[in-house]
């Protein structure tokens, strides 16, 4: 894949729907990954402790995830030069075997004239909305 | 307890260096379902005209987490663990992350503040080669929920 052309980058455009699954063993795998063991992504028991419905989802999990429906788009991953997150409700992911579902939705808010290029997403678990920021700069030419 | 404002700007000696492998990027990009060659395939990476396979845009928060434990671990910083939540997180990439860095981090104190009860603490943490040339900024918000 090459990377997108400015040229065919417009304000209000939108990125393809990306719909996906996060499962327990998504979990296991990602803190091993990234080193993030907090017992909360993977103990039930732990979780419900500290008052949570069940054992939830690595916010960076599901953030990377984002990032990949403006990376596709994108066409290089290393055209991302600027990525921030605001975490707003964890996704809750039940030891179903089909785990949480994730939406991502994406729209090109800004094209600047130095082919900076921002990508604001939506991100939903079972519609509720779980990150109240995600906006991604990605450098065109 | 409320965080000490004076914590702001306050810097950690460098991490020891961190060498970014294949096989690591590979295993990150994996267990985010991403299987974009240019994450796996070195041909693929030059062909897109990076030196080797670059990392995932959220790859840097492996060595955030390890960085960030030196202000974990400050006796100054008064934040109960136990209450901690990630509120925010932003990668700055001045460059993509590859394989064959040899990447240092150097922590800072960016912000703190006291919202509600709540004591929020950011930490910036820059990576840079072992060379000293820019790599990637990341700011990472922390939120201790307030005893209500």
């Amino acid at each position: 894949m090459s990377r997108r052309r400015l040229a065919d980058v417009a304000v209000g455009a939108e990125l393809p729907e990306q719909t996906s699954r996060v499962t327990r063993a998504d979990l296991v795998r990602y803190a091993g990954a990234s080193g993030d063991f907090n017992v909360i992504h993977w103990n039930e028991r732990v979780a419900r402790e500290v008052g949570l419905p069940d054992v939830i989802a690595h916010g960076m999990l599901t953030a990377g995830v984002a990032a990949r429906a403006v990376t596709r788009w994108a066409g290089d991953p290393g055209a991302v030069v600027d990525y921030q997150v605001r975490f707003s409700r964890p996704v809750v992911v039940p030891d179903d075997g089909s785990g949480a579902e994730l939406t991502v939705r994406g729209r090109v808010a800004a094209v600047g004239e130095d082919g900076r290029v921002r990508v604001d997403l939506t991100v939903t678990s079972n519609g509720d909305k779980v990150l109240s920021l995600a906006r991604a700069v990605v450098a065109l030419s | 307890m409320a965080l000490d404002a004076g914590l702001v700007g306050r810097s950690y000696p460098p991490s020891a260096v961190y060498e970014v492998g294949r096989e690591k990027i590979a295993e990150f990009a994996a267990a985010l379902g991403d299987l974009d060659p240019v994450y796996l395939d070195p041909a693929a990476a030059r062909a897109a005209g990076h030196p080797d396979v670059i990392a995932p845009p959220t790859f840097a928060i492996v060595l955030s987490l390890g960085a960030g434990n030196v202000v974990v671990e400050d006796p100054d910083v008064a934040i109960d663990y136990s209450r901690v939540v990630h509120g925010e997180q932003r990668f700055t990439h001045h460059r993509p992350v590859r394989a064959g860095d040899r990447l240092v981090a150097t922590a800072t104190i960016d912000a703190v503040r006291t919202v509600a009860g709540n004591d929020m603490l950011t930490t910036r943490v820059d990576l840079a080669t072992e060379d000293g040339e820019p790599v990637c900024t990341t700011r990472s918000m922390l939120v201790a929920r307030g005893v209500a």
